[in-house]
């Protein structure tokens, strides 16, 4: 790699435009993402708008303890995980078997059609699925005509928290099939033809087949997608929960996500110090999960690993 | 994609049928929520009060959308900041993001690991949202800013990496052989490089125009001047805040107690999110193209 011996500004004037070329990126990366990394120090500051970042005074460890007694951090980090774990878990199962079952059946037309609809939930944004969910769930909605037409009782789902996860599982799985099924996709078309041929002439059938190939060749697709997945399991879906439960009181304890939590303490300006200790937590534990996942991702197929 | 088998083996037979089976209902599940609300949008108000939305009401009318459109000057000016936003945003982005990823892939930059690995530990680690905001409100002055759409957006690590990797499977021959013409790498990269990553600008830019459009996060932190609504957040609006519906009744001089909310929430869902709509057939292949591009590494 680098020529140690080369002296630093001769590589500068060699390198003239590259590194103008870089600028705006570099611009933009230390603005965005790096400066913000020294506002990380809010958690450990009483913030007053007078005063700046850089004026307000320290106060160690009491915006972290105010989280500790307000109760809330349990609550959020448990949904946060739980929920990520149920969406790799229930997304993985749809979005493999879509694909295993996409490749392995004839008619060309019917296979286009099915991946075009099951891709079009990813192009809504989540306000679109809120309008949804609410034309399907409200007391007009087809959901509650059934419900009635058959002898029971409406339901109000914004007044049911136990729902609620299973609703929002289904949701996440539904608006992202089409899209996660793709990389399966991709790595089951890459899978020799040679062995098939082979088990065809052995006599194995088609559900053999799919045992004995195409899920073991998935496997390290399999393992990637669920590690790099679980490396970002402390960070929510933002769009998702804050969309579909706006400000609903009731339902927060069973909804509420680290990420809903720092954004609705923010906006209530008397609780910065506080979102922004569950935000360096989050932070903090994010990196952590990330850079393990990464190494182990590393250690499986190298080819894969990101950097 | 599958394999020409001829046989029409019993065990292949049943698993078309269970697999034509299952996908149809996936699918289903997936168009029938569309289908309910373009219905509901256009079915009578008083038919939704009466018998609630269904899938085939009886009675349509078109008032949701007259309410909507009565006035149509907000919802205007939220296309055309949309646009706006869009065209701009996905156009430097995409520049921005294909120049980074193409100096990153030149073996003879000797600094290239070092960059790479400066934009990368960004995905590993961040500050979070407080200071971001703190940060865009206070210090970048991004309240009701144009700037502020499109900014934040303009730049991604993700995106970068994808450019990179496709550049990369450009022959090194290209740039040294212009180089030794005496072209600058900036040259190279216009005239040369981008003509010849058609594919890697569309997948990009389309993914790029997508979340742009679609965006209403920014929106809702950093705008609250009503003319300068982007289409999502204005739906977002609409739908969430009995406000936002009182003053789309004001403009249009009706009483609140006889206007057609419900199919007027459909409508404005439909005004809304339809050009992705009508778009999709057109784009989606070249999202599966992309996508499976991308797939195949990392």
């Amino acid at each position: 790699m680098g020529h140690k011996s080369k002296p630093f500004f001769r590589i500068i004037r060699e390198n003239k435009v590259l590194l103008l070329m870089l600028l705006p990126a570099v611009v933009y990366i230390i603005v965005f993402a790096y400066i913000p990394m020294g506002g990380l120090v809010l958690a450990f500051k009483n913030y007053r708008y007078a005063d700046g970042i850089w004026g307000s005074p320290w106060v160690g460890l009491t915006n972290f303890r105010f989280l500790l007694i307000s109760g809330k951090l349990w609550p959020i980090t448990r949904n946060t995980i739980l929920y990520n774990l149920a969406f790799i878990i229930v997304g993985m199962i749809f979005q493999i078997g879509f694909a295993i079952i996409l490749s392995e059946i004839s008619g060309k037309y019917f296979k286009k059609i099915t991946q075009s609809s099951m891709f079009l939930p990813h192009f809504i944004s989540w306000v679109v699925v809120a309008a949804i969910m609410y034309n399907i769930f409200n007391q007009r909605g087809v959901v509650n005509n059934i419900l009635t037409s058959l002898g029971y009782d409406r339901i109000n789902i914004y007044n049911e928290p136990g729902v609620w996860p299973y609703l929002l599982v289904a949701v996440k799985t539904w608006k992202g099939v089409g899209y996660g099924s793709v990389v399966y996709l991709a790595a089951i078309t890459a899978i020799d033809q040679q062995l098939y041929e082979a088990a065809d002439i052995d006599g194995a059938n088609i559900w053999q087949k799919i045992v004995h190939i195409t899920i073991p060749s998935l496997i390290p697709t399999i393992m990637i997608m669920l590690l790099l997945a679980l490396g970002g399991i402390f960070r929510g879906d933002f769009g998702l929960f804050y969309q579909l439960i706006r400000n609903n009181a009731k339902l927060l304890p069973y909804t509420d996500i680290i990420d809903t939590f720092v954004f609705r303490s923010l906006m209530s300006t008397s609780d910065i110090g506080m979102s922004a200790a569950a935000g360096f937590y989050q932070s903090i534990v994010c990196f952590f999960t990330i850079t393990i996942a990464n190494y182990l991702v590393k250690r499986v197929e190298p080819d894969y690993a990101l950097y | 994609m599958a394999r020409k088998s001829r046989v029409f083996s019993t065990d292949l037979i049943i698993f078309n049928i269970i697999g034509y089976v299952l996908l149809f209902i996936l699918a289903l599940i997936c168009i029938l929520p569309f289908y309910l609300i373009i219905v509901g949008s256009f079915t009578a108000e008083q038919e939704i009060i009466r018998y609630g939305f269904s899938l085939f009401p009886s009675k349509y009318s078109i008032e949701g959308y007259k309410l909507c459109l009565k006035n149509p000057a907000s919802i205007l000016r939220a296309y055309g900041n949309t646009t706006f936003v869009t065209v701009v945003g996905t156009t430097i982005a995409l520049f921005i993001t294909t120049m980074t990823g193409y100096v990153l892939q030149r073996r003879d930059f000797p600094w290239r690991n070092h960059f790479s690995f400066f934009f990368f530990f960004t995905t590993l680690f961040n500050g979070g949202l407080v200071p971001w905001y703190l940060l865009c409100v206070r210090y970048l002055g991004f309240k009701n800013n144009m700037m502020a759409l499109i900014l934040p957006m303009i730049f991604s690590v993700w995106n970068m990496i994808i450019s990179k990797t496709f550049m990369r499977s450009i022959p090194d021959a290209i740039t040294e052989s212009a180089k030794l013409d005496g072209a600058n790498d900036f040259y190279i990269y216009v005239r040369l490089i981008l003509p010849l990553s058609v594919p890697l600008i569309a997948t990009i830019g389309l993914f790029t125009a997508l979340a742009y459009w679609n965006d209403w996060y920014n929106c809702m932190l950093f705008i609250d001047n009503e003319d300068m609504f982007t289409l999502q957040y204005y739906l977002q609006r609409v739908l969430g805040s009995v406000d936002a519906l009182r003053r789309v009744a004001e403009k249009s001089g009706l009483d609140v107690g006889q206007l057609p909310m419900e199919s007027m929430k459909m409508a404005m869902t439909i005004i809304t999110t339809g050009p992705i709509i009508l778009l999709y057939p057109f784009v989606q292949r070249y999202f599966v193209k992309g996508l499976t591009i991308g797939a195949v590494k990392g």
